[in-house]
């Protein structure tokens, strides 16, 4: 009995060695990106936000790993979020398409990403969003693609509507669609926006204004991409997303 | 160098992408993560997402990440053979809006290589998500009978009397084995969170 016990230790220890090569490092100072938890112009953030501060903790096994999926996860029409009713939806057509890099600018393939939004009146499809626009029976507007050798994804949507919320006096959401991307690891996990560019509403959004870095706000903003355009059919927004971590050089490893 | 992508809340309306069921479109993962292939200890995972004045969060995601019972992680970087392949040890629920509850039907995680080859007692990875959170905050949800926590690398930085709330109570319920983990997000007892 002992003696397998001893064994199965022992192959752990082989195993985190592995893992320990693994090539991708994360520095916590890129973290500062992120909007902070507590920020009094986001009022639902007054009760949410932890005051304890965060212990940072080794990156072991747990954080290198993650749930992958891959194509398989993605049916025909789940990109193209205009072909999933009988008949198209209203609104204005738009490609969004961009590459998935890690922080040294290298493509993170075969990565999921999942997204969803308003339709084109402004109005979730979402049981509780009692925003007085029209449903529209031809969009539910979410959808999923998966990266693919070169970080490369691209979906087909609607342009979405800006909405009011409760948050302060006349408060109105900039239109924006929401995504979800796992990475290579747990720790690679993000949701985010992405919103367009030329809104007046982006100077107005805590969502947006609460990010402290100008240049890190202006990576949420989706760029016009004339080439991404697609004559006589849609106009094209060029959207990169950065996950967190990068490949390490041979000089680090 | 490529600059970090912000993270932005999940907001209220996520169900219909991230937990569709109820939309008719096909879900990702739910809060089954037991598969045939899995062998171990069936166990299920419930709690409640609590905000800073103890009142139920009303929209959060909840997602696991864990270990099979041999304490090997479906993931290339866990270069482990794996007999249970189709075991992915993900899960996603979502609240239950009126009380701020969720569970999960899960089997035991083993103990995981740790740094240094030290093994981490048995555990699973917490990611929780929603209005007002906006970022992604993680955690991890350890098991009171285990007396591995005592020399666990992760358990120890924390400070004490803050240890506690990473450790899930036990409760029976017939033959069921449950284990009760509650998420604060602020306040008194408020849950360790982490980065790394």
């Amino acid at each position: 009995m002992l003696r397998a016990g001893d064994r199965e230790e022992r192959d752990m220890t082989t195993v985190f060695t592995r893992t320990s090569y693994t090539r991708t490092s994360f520095t916590r100072t890129s973290l500062a990106a992120h909007p902070p938890y507590a920020a009094t112009a986001y009022r639902s953030t007054a009760l949410r936000a932890p005051k304890q501060p965060l212990i940072v903790i080794a990156q072991t096994l747990s954080e290198l790993t993650g749930p992958i999926y891959g194509h398989e996860s993605v049916g025909p029409t789940d990109s193209d979020l205009t072909r999933q009713h009988a008949q198209p939806p209203q609104g204005e057509r738009i490609i969004v398409a961009g590459r998935v890099l890690d922080e040294g600018g290298r493509p993170v393939p075969d990565t999921l990403i999942e997204i969803w939004q308003t339709n084109a009146a402004g109005r979730y499809i979402h049981v509780a969003d009692q925003h007085d626009a029209p449903i529209d029976p031809n969009f539910t507007g979410a959808g999923r693609a998966v990266t693919d050798a070169e970080g490369r994804y691209q979906f087909i949507t609607v342009k979405p509507g800006a909405y009011p919320w409760r948050n302060h006096a006349n408060a109105w959401r900039p239109a924006h669609i929401h995504l979800s991307l796992f990475g290579p690891s747990f720790l690679t996990r993000l949701v985010t926006q992405m919103y367009f560019p030329g809104d007046p509403l982006l100077a107005l959004d805590p969502m947006l204004t609460t990010i402290p870095d100008a240049q890190a706000r202006d990576r949420l903003v989706a760029h016009f991409d004339l080439e991404l355009t697609k004559p006589e059919w849609a106009l094209g927004y060029r959207f990169d997303i950065v996950l967190y971590g990068r490949e390490r050089t041979p000089m680090e490893s | 160098m490529a600059g970090l992508t912000p993270s932005q809340t999940v907001g209220p309306f996520f169900a219909y992408g991230l937990t569709p069921r109820a939309y008719g479109r096909r879900e990702l993962a739910t809060n089954d993560m037991i598969t045939p292939d899995a062998s171990g200890t069936r166990i299920r995972i419930e709690g409640r997402v609590l905000d800073g004045a103890g009142a139920a969060v009303g929209e959060a995601l909840v997602e696991l990440w864990q270990a099979d019972a041999a304490g090997r992680y479906a993931h290339p970087a866990d270069g482990r053979a794996r007999p249970n392949s189709a075991f992915k040890g993900f899960g996603r629920a979502e609240i239950e809006p009126r009380d701020g509850s969720y569970f999960f039907q899960t089997i035991k995680p083993g103990a995981v290589p740790g740094p240094d080859g030290t093994p981490m007692a048995p555990h699973i990875n917490v990611s929780i998500f929603a209005r007002g959170v906006v970022r992604r905050m993680f955690t991890r949800i350890y098991f009171p009978d285990e007396s591995a926590n005592a020399h666990d690398p992760i358990l120890r930085l924390v400070p004490e009397d803050r240890r506690h709330t990473l450790i899930a109570r036990t409760e029976n319920l017939g033959a069921e084995r449950i284990y009760v983990f509650d998420i604060r997000l602020q306040g008194e007892g408020e849950t360790v969170f982490f980065e790394s």
